[in-house]
């Protein structure tokens, strides 16, 4: 019983009602809508890999902006942007070449591990960075989530169709006119800003369950491609929330019940999959 | 001693019974005995070539390109691999410069006509990581160039599902493009490439890796597209024998060099052992003609038509002296090296 009672928290209510709550919540609503939408394109583009290692290619970033004194998601940006822009310019075949992509992911974050050793405080704010920490993510973080979001809806809402069909076949796209250079250039750094705002939540290592994970299981459920970013973003939302509630509730780090809720739709989608194909 | 070439194929059945040539036949045009469109020398010309060459890298693909292919016609690209099929459309499709020459398409420059030409690659939506749809799919061939906010019009979805119904496939409109079988997935990726009304089209290797139903099908389609719509088609082969009975002619990319010739021409057991590099017969069958290579388990009632490739290198003349020294020393040399050597190890 003992137990139970330092792992249950009994005034949950009054955590979750707390202001720094009420940024978390907003901030994840911000994440998932642009965690949904992108992480569909993510996995048409088959891209996946190179999403993933851009939040690597982020770490000697954000570490480095510490270690300077500058904001990490500055640093975090700034460096996800750069990587983002030379895998877009060398074309979408590039972000599938795994070997070099993980070789450049290894290396940037033992470059990020150099940095955070320079100084104590990047040392102390390392496991953040790695893991996440949704529940110090400040108003005006949130206000800077926002207006990315927005960004982010206006420009996809402009370049929805040609995005789809560069992803579905660049050769045809290319015959029909699309700037697929353009486009490939567009989706990394879009993926760069999506990263630098998720990362707060769940940081570098986790970032795949919120950006490709909800949108692999969307795409299991959903019949377009329009309805599969909106379930993803809704899974990703129901994740982050469900997992602010259960961490104010439970003795657990908010990223660690994120993640675990959105494998677990994964891992239910899957089985629907599996008993709709029997 | 040829004695298995006959004039062209035969087929009959993938033909309607009343050659469709009152729906806006180009000038210049006649409809021959199958039902294929012809034209005369000054029928209309849908693409030509003038001393035209490709280059990749340092490497000459193919030079002295010298050849026109009609509007309303179907016609294959063959050659072995390597010997620039895709090359080709590629510089058709103006996504690869010509090295030299010059290439007219449709009345353009390549790739200043690409609205008016449907293309389907080699392995399209093989390769489908998404949830996509086949009907939005074969939608985006109408709007998947278009920035900005366009909701769809009632007459693009009419366009999509008479695509669709053309191939065949107006059923599997709803259904995921992953999920369909390659000869669906095939006829989908055609209906896209229709759906914008092209005047051209163009398949890459449109029946590798399909059952031979499928390929049956695929070739039917492209006979109703010819005969129905007029459509120029072009086909990238590996295989030409079950396209034999809708072709008009072929470009044959050999020794570096494309060339055109009609279907008689190509049906020759000497140009196709020496274009394949191996041992081919012409033989004629109920169903037409076919070629075929020969095994050792040949049945002996069967009288090879053959020749070795030393042999028909003699058939094939070309003004390699000029090529040489105009455009790529190396590559031809190298190319009639390969020549020498193969038939060397066939003897």
């Amino acid at each position: 019983m003992n137990a139970w009672n330092t792992f249950f928290e009994p005034q949950w209510r009054s955590i979750l009602t707390a202001p720094f709550m009420l940024n978390a919540f907003l901030a994840g609503l911000c994440i998932a809508l642009a965690a949904g939408v992108m992480g569909y394109f993510t996995i048409a583009r088959h891209s996946t890999f190179a999403a993933h290692a851009l939040a690597h290619i982020g770490l000697p970033g954000a570490t480095g902006a510490v270690l300077l004194g500058l904001p990490v998601s500055l640093g975090l940006g700034v460096f996800a942007l750069g990587g983002a822009l030379v895998i877009g310019a060398l074309g979408k075949r590039a972000s599938q070449r795994e070997i070099a992509t993980g070789t450049v992911l290894a290396f940037a974050t033992g470059l990020g591990l150099f940095f955070a050793r320079m100084s104590s405080s990047a040392a102390q704010q390392m496991q953040s960075i790695l893991f996440g920490s949704i529940l110090t993510i400040t108003t005006g973080q949130v206000v800077g989530f926002a207006v990315f979001d927005a960004l982010l809806l206006a420009v996809l809402a402009v370049v929805y169709r040609p995005m789809l069909f560069s992803s579905l076949d660049e050769q045809v796209a290319q015959a029909k006119g699309v700037p697929i250079g353009l486009m490939n250039v567009l989706f990394m750094a879009i993926m760069a800003g999506v990263i630098t705002i998720a990362v707060p939540a769940v940081g570098t290592l986790l970032i795949f369950a919120l950006v490709v994970t909800p949108a692999a299981t969307a795409n299991i459920l959903a019949g377009s491609p329009f309805a599969s970013m909106v379930l993803a973003s809704a899974v990703c939302l129901v994740s982050i929330w469900g997992g602010l509630v259960l961490s104010a509730m439970f003795a657990a780090p908010p990223s660690f019940i994120i993640v675990t809720i959105s494998t677990l739709f994964w891992a239910a989608a899957k089985a629907v999959e599996a008993l709709r194909s029997r | 001693m040829r004695p298995h070439i006959s004039g062209g194929a035969t087929h009959a059945q993938d033909r309607p019974a009343t050659a469709a040539d009152d729906d806006g036949t180009p000038h210049g045009a006649s409809t021959d005995r199958h039902g294929h469109r012809h034209h005369d020398d000054g029928g209309e010309i849908a693409l030509r070539f003038t001393n035209a060459s490709v280059r990749r890298g340092e490497r000459t693909i193919w030079s002295n390109g010298n050849l026109s292919i009609a509007a309303g016609s179907i016609t294959a690209i063959v050659g072995t691999n390597g010997a620039g099929k895709t090359t080709m459309m590629k510089a058709e499709l103006g996504l690869l410069p010509l090295a030299s020459g010059s290439l007219t398409v449709l009345g353009g420059k390549p790739g200043s006509m690409n609205h008016a030409i449907g293309y389907v690659p080699q392995n399209y939506t093989n390769d489908i990581d998404s949830n996509i749809t086949a009907g939005q799919a074969v939608l985006l061939g109408l709007t998947g160039m278009r920035f900005g906010i366009h909701p769809v019009t009632r007459r693009q979805r009419a366009r999509v599902r008479e695509a669709m119904r053309f191939v065949g496939v107006e059923d599997k409109a709803d259904r995921r493009l992953s999920e369909l079988s390659g000869g669906l997935r095939q006829r989908v990726a055609i209906a896209q490439a229709l759906v914008g009304g092209p005047r051209l089209l163009m398949l890459d290797e449109p029946l590798a890796n399909l059952d031979l139903a499928s390929q049956r099908e695929t070739v039917h389609v492209l006979a109703r597209l010819n005969h129905e719509m007029g459509m120029t088609i072009q086909v990238v082969a590996h295989d030409l024998n079950m396209l034999l009975p809708i072709l008009d002619g072929a470009v044959y990319l050999i020794d570096g060099h494309p060339h055109y010739a009609r279907m008689n021409e190509v049906l020759d057991a000497d140009l196709l052992t020496h274009l394949y590099g191996t041992t081919v017969q012409v033989v004629t069958t109920p169903q037409g003609d076919m070629f075929v290579t020969p095994s050792p388990d040949e049945p002996a009632a069967v009288r090879p038509d053959t020749h070795c490739p030393a042999e028909v290198a003699q058939f094939h003349h070309h003004r390699h002296a000029e090529a040489n020294a105009a455009s790529a020393p190396q590559d031809a040399s190298a190319t009639d090296g390969r020549h020498q050597k193969r038939s060397e190890e066939r003897r």
